[in-house]
């Protein structure tokens, strides 16, 4: 057996029995990512990282981790995968990085993005797409894909993502790997750099619902230099997995199974509502009548977010700086515009055009305004059935990975790859995609499960019961 | 400009003087060496985010209290976004639709009337950093230090109708802010600036004019003389046919003249939205009233206090209250010697002669009350002259010793002894003698002469009133 095919809890289990050592572990994910990277293209860049001899007592020291490029690493480039941020070398570490660091988790590398985060397919990178581990033509989602094809591909033990609108549960689905997008809050955002502040959250992503809520208790937290992150208790994730689901009531919202959605997966997530329902849980349709505003609203806030948040990249102070040849306005437009005309890819051309339109003097109330009113109807639409039900269950995305360039000139198809997923982060809710099943060309399908703010626990306990009932998770990709 | 009436609205950016700055906790302190106040959130860092210093919600509530406005207790942040290399993050923090106050005034004295001049608003917002040019190197460098000072900025409705009703509101709004102790109020430092907003319209037009903004005043003399300039401009501007353009126009202070910098059709579409890395929150109700509790006497309460209490004149204490630190030392000076007139007259005279000359304040010198009000006292008992006592008070300044060390190292005392004093008389009427003739046929004003040629004899020290008296009898003697 290969060390790095196996869950970061296996792993602790044998580092502790001394049946494996971190170096052992660190060797496998070595030649793992020899013989794939080539294909796969996970990675931005790996991080040579030699191991502490003696450990200080982290409680998950010795399981590389991987790390997606849009999260500050103290002296090591950080990039969002766009050329605008060539060279910067951020001197502080993310939060979520010192928690990593204080655990002793060694970290393998920075991982591949759509730039910005911006994107649903890992293609809209200045470096070029990841593939999909389980099938190379295929895009593995985004724009976490990076961090979602490392783990499948073996290529590290467990990785952390973004989640915006989708951007770890899509991949995650994409790539048959568990995903999960924390309550807005419960992880700082200090030090990753923000595509959409009111929506953004940083997330694991692993190999099964247990690694999931390891990784999660160490990162989440109150952080005094996040003011939007919730001093609230963070619990223990692991101790609620094995309690049973008997009389559990999850709801299913009949908007997302209705237009759009592959039969194929429809299909599969029906089995997954059966397995799910001999378990003891009883399911209900309802309905979250706001749900077909939900990718406009997203559309219109996180473009917003966006326009004002990538203002910085100006090339005044650190990454590019590009200067015309001939001057064309004063020196200073000149610098401003060549720097972001070179420096930004078209997506984030695009994004930040929208955004900016969204925020116009004349526009802003039919746009942003009207956009914030949507989205508390959305969040009212939660918090009604939350009042009745402890979960709600959907597909995590309406089809399984698409094929790289398919959707690269149509960006409103692209946009409608995270229709499923935009509601959990409009509404600040958790949510969850797990394996659970493939379609006839055996690409992986994602079960999505959202529960109430800050209840984590019934995600994470509804998520691992169904996992415990199929095998799904065992799957492995062969590279 | 007789048919024209001149409509200005002042904006004041104030520079609060807490401890750290408003969203991170760097040193709020000014002129320290390039970019070494900073930090990844002051320099908008990718990835960095605000965290609002509460200290500053102390300043601004008591500004708010001050100027007499509604204070608002849901404290919100907005985003006002533009480009400019001083502005790390592309965009400022600020207050858009919800400023924490609005709908204050503040009465000034402007000749012998008072007028209200009323507030708008009141906001909290960050300073941007510093752009400093350097023409020799053809370049421009940028020092973030100043980047997240807290700022309040002030904004006047358009209430003011003169170039000089401007200048009174700023010396009565900077003396408010003073007392609060929330600023230094510097325009060479720049903790307090100033942009204003003028129009002209046909006397009794109900319309307001074109406004132009300006900009680029370091000095409320600057204010003034701009305003002047400009209105001017705009009476003959309209006077010869022509229309006022909507712009910002830019003081130019050598040449004493208005400069347009930009039009209406290029100015900045900020678009403003809610910031969402701060959380709004509430201040409860319990906060405000601690803060209105401790909010201090304002200038106008202490001078309607100071004629009551200390019966001085409006005039004296006026000039008393200008500064906050002088008042609070004469009060002082009362309870160690009750004789308010004459140590306001010291103070206002001698002693705020040697702060000038010195260019300091009180708080900077070592004088004790206590001391002084010895030196006033001494005077009054005519142990010293008036002109000796303020030899004293400089000598007393420079050394850090009392007045009665002085007067005994230097031999100061004056000389009030009859027979001493009427010898240098007798002296003096002799080496006289057509003066005193005069006097005696009733010149009384001659006296003066006499009296300062025996001061020349003592040195000074004699003492005058008795001269003056020994004088009169020893003529009226003869």
């Amino acid at each position: 057996m290969k060390l790095n095919e196996l869950t970061a809890h296996e792993l602790l289990g044998l580092l502790k029995t001394k049946q494996a050592t971190p170096e052992a572990i660190e060797k496998d994910i070595s030649a793992a990512i020899e013989k794939s990277e080539k294909k796969v293209k996970a990675y931005v860049r790996l991080i040579e990282e030699k191991l502490s001899e003696k450990s200080t007592g982290g409680k998950l020291s010795g399981i590389p981790i991987a790390v997606k490029d849009n999260i500050c690493i103290k002296d090591t480039p950080t990039t969002c995968a766009s050329r605008i941020l060539e060279g910067f070398r951020p001197p502080y570490n993310a939060t979520v990085i010192e928690k990593l660091k204080g655990q002793e988790l060694p970290l393998a590398g920075q991982t591949n993005m759509d730039e910005f985060a911006f994107g649903s397919s890992t293609e809209n990178s200045c470096i070029g797409p990841t593939h999909n581990p389980w099938n190379l033509d295929c895009v593995p989602g985004g724009s976490s894909g990076g961090s979602a094809a490392a783990v499948a591909a073996h290529e590290a033990i467990w990785a952390l993502g973004s989640d915006t609108g989708g951007s770890i549960r899509q991949p995650a689905s994409f790539c048959g790997i568990v995903g999960v997008k924390p309550t807005y809050g419960r992880v700082s955002r200090y030090g990753l750099i923000a595509f959409a502040s009111s929506l953004d959250q940083i997330g694991p992503l692993t190999k099964d619902v247990t690694d999931a809520a390891l990784l999660l208790k160490v990162i989440a937290g109150h952080d005094q230099k996040d003011s939007t992150s919730a001093d609230i208790p963070v619990p223990d994730f692991t101790s609620s997995l094995k309690k049973d689901v008997k009389n559990i009531k999850i709801a299913i919202p009949k908007e997302y199974f209705v237009s759009g959605i592959n039969p194929e997966i429809k299909k599969i997530i029906l089995e997954a509502i059966e397995t799910l329902k001999k378990l003891g849980v009883s399911f209900h349709e309802v309905s979250l009548p706001h749900t077909e505003y939900a990718v406009a609203t997203y559309y219109v806030i996180a473009t917003a977010e966006a326009s004002s948040n990538l203002a910085r990249f100006d090339g005044v102070q650190y990454g590019l700086r590009s200067q015309p040849q001939a001057l064309r306005k004063t020196p200073l437009i000149d610098m401003f515009e060549e720097t972001r005309e070179k420096g930004f890819g078209n997506e984030a051309k695009r994004r930040i055009m929208l955004g900016t339109y969204a925020l116009s003097s004349g526009y802003y109330d039919a746009y942003y305004l009207r956009g914030q009113k949507v989205r508390t109807l959305i969040k009212n639409d939660f918090d009604k059935v939350f009042e009745e039900f402890d979960a709600v269950l959907t597909p995590t995305s309406p089809t399984t990975a698409f094929k790289i360039g398919e959707r690269a000139s149509d960006p409103l198809s692209m946009y409608l790859s995270d229709v499923y997923t935009i509601s959990a982060n409009l509404a600040g809710i958790p949510a969850i995609s797990l394996p659970c099943g493939f379609s006839k060309d055996h690409l992986p399908v994602g079960l999505q499960i959202m529960t109430k703010p800050f209840d984590e626990e019934m995600m994470f306990r509804v998520a691992y019961a169904y996992e415990q009932a199929t095998d799904w998770h065992k799957k492995k990709v062969s590279l | 400009m007789s048919d024209f009436q001149t409509v200005i609205g002042l904006e004041v950016h104030l520079q609060l003087n807490t401890q750290s700055k408003i969203f991170c906790g760097c040193a709020n302190t000014f002129g320290q060496p390039p970019n070494t106040q900073t930090c990844p959130v002051c320099l908008g860092l990718p990835g960095s985010l605000p965290v609002f210093n509460r200290r500053v919600l102390d300043h601004a509530l008591k500004i708010a209290m001050a100027l007499h406005c509604n204070v608002n207790p849901f404290i919100k942040f907005d985003r006002k976004n533009y480009y400019y290399p001083d502005l790390p993050k592309g965009y400022q923090i600020s207050q858009y639709d919800l400023p924490i106050a609005n709908n204050g005034f503040l009465e000034i004295k402007t000749g012998d009337t008072v007028k209200r001049i009323n507030i708008r608003r009141a906001h909290l917002e960050e300073d941007a950093g510093k752009l400093i040019h350097d023409p020799a190197a053809n370049c421009s460098l940028v020092d973030y230090n100043r980047a997240g000072t807290p700022l309040m900025e002030i904004v006047t409705e358009p209430d003011i109708h003169s170039p000089q009703e401007a200048y009174d509101y700023l010396t009565e709004l900077k003396l408010s802010l003073q007392y609060l102790d929330v600023s230094d109020c510097d325009m060479e430092k720049g903790s307090l600036r100033c942009d204003a907003n003028i129009s002209i319209r046909k006397k009794g037009a109900k319309e307001l004019g074109t406004k132009a903004e300006l900009k680029n005043m370091n000095s409320f003399k600057a204010v003034k003389a701009a305003l002047e300039f400009e209105e001017n401009r705009q009476a003959q501007t309209i006077q010869a046919g022509e229309k006022i353009a909507q712009e910002t126009r830019l003081w130019n202070e050598q040449k004493q003249i208005t400069i347009s910098m930009r039009s209406k059709e290029e100015a900045h579409d900020y678009r403003y939205f809610p910031e969402p890395d701060l959380v709004p929150f509430t201040v409860d109700q319990q906060t405000i009233e601690e803060i209105r509790k401790v909010l201090p006497e304002s200038p106008a309460e202490k001078f309607n206090r100071f004629l009551k209490q200390y019966a001085l004149s409006e005039y004296d204490t006026q000039i008393l209250i200008q500064d906050k630190n002088l008042a609070a030392f004469f009060e002082e000076c009362t309870t160690h010697y009750p004789q308010a007139k004459k140590i306001c007259n010291w103070i206002i005279g001698p002693l705020a002669q040697e702060l000038n000359t010195r260019r300091t304040g009180i708080t900077t010198l070592n004088l004790k009350p206590g001391d002084f009000t010895d030196l006033v006292q001494k005077v009054d008992e005519g142990i010293l002259s008036n002109l000796t006592g303020k030899n004293v008070l400089s000598a007393m300044i420079d050394t850090n010793k009392n007045a009665q060390t002085i007067i005994s190292e230097k031999g100061l005392a004056q000389v009030s002894d009859d027979s001493t004093l009427e010898k240098i008389v007798d002296e003096v009427i002799r080496e006289n003698e057509k003066t005193a003739a005069q006097i005696k046929e009733g010149k009384e004003n001659a006296i003066g002469f006499l009296v300062g040629q025996a001061m020349r004899k003592t040195n000074g020290k004699a003492n005058p009133k008795k001269l003056g008296d020994i004088i009169k009898r020893r003529i009226q003697n003869v």
